[in-house]
């Protein structure tokens, strides 16, 4: 372990697994509101939503992410001149978050539309029949007990943002996996130790996050 | 308020489902007070009638009036409208994820606006009326068929209804528990609440209807006082359905 007993190493390991948290932080976020959002739109009367909503899934789901990283990067950046920051690693960092967000909001659509159908439609006639509206059944009557339902596919599509977060480091943030590409660079003799110490961070990081989903889904169960 | 107008007229009311004539032709008036009891047999169309009156159920042609306005299409106005006809479902519908009491407050404090504290107060006193005011901080899924349908009347009754529906509220209970329902549904009848009834309790139809409405195949067959309805039914297809429930 003499390669992060070098204080050097050390904070890059710890900035680049830094990076990574605040990636899957703001891309957490901003992907659950959108993909509630989204999901309302699929479920909704309007046929303008509904298009919109399925247009958004089939376009983000299918692309690979490396591809909207890259768009994100020299379409939107180099080519449409979006700045998100002067700061040019705060630039790539909120570059990513657009590209991790938009892909992830796909995929927690789709979870929150399956979570959707699990509510009995006995749930929104009886919402509709005391007089709520459309906006008002979902928001206070179906999404809240489809939230419930999707609490453990939602830990699944959490831990695969935080995976992915490491492909921001394709445009030059460097977040833990091209921390570990350069420590591997610089530490040929240590390969295999690096690259464990990579992994079993992911893994001690991720591990309770699945079992925290687990036990909340539990918690949070609607009894019928 | 305008009186002596009937509160619900349906005009040549038509439906189907696909190629299937669910409601066929069906003209029906309910004056304002009256108890107005659906039966027939199963696939008749009787739970279809009672949802378009509040119009959980589109129809294809004719019209439906209520308190003098014709249902609106949809939107907020539809919505108005559905806050002012109380529904009981077969299944109850409670909303799962809240208590007894959240259920019967909901409605009051987010269609009407009514004060939480106001609601809740209410929303007690309604628990107490229908007998089961000390579950209110339970889950619907800790409660009895019976105590569950009792709650949703509640639910139906916090909104001030000027008119009260009920979609087989007895079907989906064990035998003891149908008593307990019924027994709300005489007192509100007793109270002078209007009421569409779909249902196959016999008892209720002698004893708390104004009038009994029997249908078949979609259509309105026959509309009678219950004592004349029971004692002399003029159709065959009433009279065999009447020969089969009541002989055993």
């Amino acid at each position: 372990m003499h390669v992060f007993a070098d204080p050097t190493n050390l904070d890059a390991y710890l900035s680049g697994f830094l990076w990574i948290l605040k990636l899957t932080g703001a891309s957490a976020v901003l992907a659950l509101v959108l993909g509630v959002l989204l999901a309302a739109f699929r479920v909704s009367p309007v046929p303008v939503l509904r298009g919109f909503g399925a247009a958004w899934v089939n376009i983000f789901r299918n692309t690979p992410l490396t591809l909207i990283i890259f768009f994100c990067y020299f379409g939107l950046y180099t080519t449409l001149g979006l700045t998100l920051s002067d700061d040019l690693d705060l630039n790539n960092y909120w570059l990513g978050v657009v590209g991790l967000s938009v892909y992830t909001a796909a995929f927690v659509c789709e979870a929150v539309r399956s979570g959707v159908n699990t509510v009995p439609a006995g749930q929104a006639e009886a919402a509709r029949a005391i007089g709520l509206t459309f906006f008002q059944t979902l928001r206070i009557v179906i999404l809240p007990q489809a939230g419930r339902a999707v609490v453990a596919p939602l830990g699944s599509v959490l831990i695969a943002l935080c995976k992915n977060a490491t492909i921001v480091g394709t445009i030059g943030l460097i977040e833990a996996s091209s921390v570990m590409k350069d420590l591997i660079n610089s530490n040929g003799d240590a390969v295999i130790a690096i690259f464990a110490v990579f992994a079993g961070t992911f893994a001690a990081l991720l591990i309770p996050t699945g079992y925290f989903f687990g036990w909340l889904a539990n918690r949070l169960a609607v009894k019928r | 308020m305008t009186t002596g107008e009937p509160l619900i007229v349906l005009d040549g009311v038509n439906k189907w489902f696909g190629p299937l004539h669910v409601l066929d032709d069906v003209s029906l008036s309910v004056g304002r007070g009256e108890v107005v009891v659906v039966i027939g047999p199963s696939g008749s169309g009787k739970s279809t009638l009672c949802r378009t009156i509040n119009r959980l159920e589109p129809i294809n042609s004719g019209t439906i009036t209520f308190d003098g306005t014709p249902l609106p299409a949809e939107g907020k106005a539809l919505a108005k409208l559905r806050s002012e006809v109380g529904m009981v479902f077969q299944s109850f519908n409670l909303f799962a994820h809240k208590t007894i009491l959240e259920n019967v407050t909901l409605g009051p404090v987010k269609v009407r606006g009514e004060k939480p504290a106001a609601a809740r107060e209410r929303g007690l006193a309604l628990l107490d009326r229908v007998g089961i005011a000390n579950q209110a901080e339970k889950y619907p899924a800790q409660l009895s068929g019976g105590q569950q349908q009792r709650a949703a009347i509640a639910r139906a009754l916090a909104m001030q209804p000027k008119a009260m529906l009920f979609d087989e509220p007895t079907s989906a209970l064990d035998p003891e528990m149908v008593g307990e329902v019924l027994e709300v549904m005489t007192s509100l009848a007793r109270d002078g609440m209007t009421m569409v009834v779909v249902t196959h309790e016999m008892g209720f139809a002698r004893h708390a209807a104004n009038r009994v409405i029997f249908m078949a195949d979609g259509k309105l067959v026959e509309d009678a006082p219950p004592a004349e309805f029971f004692a002399n039914p003029r159709s065959e297809r009433a009279k065999d359905f009447l020969s089969k429930i009541l002989t055993h």
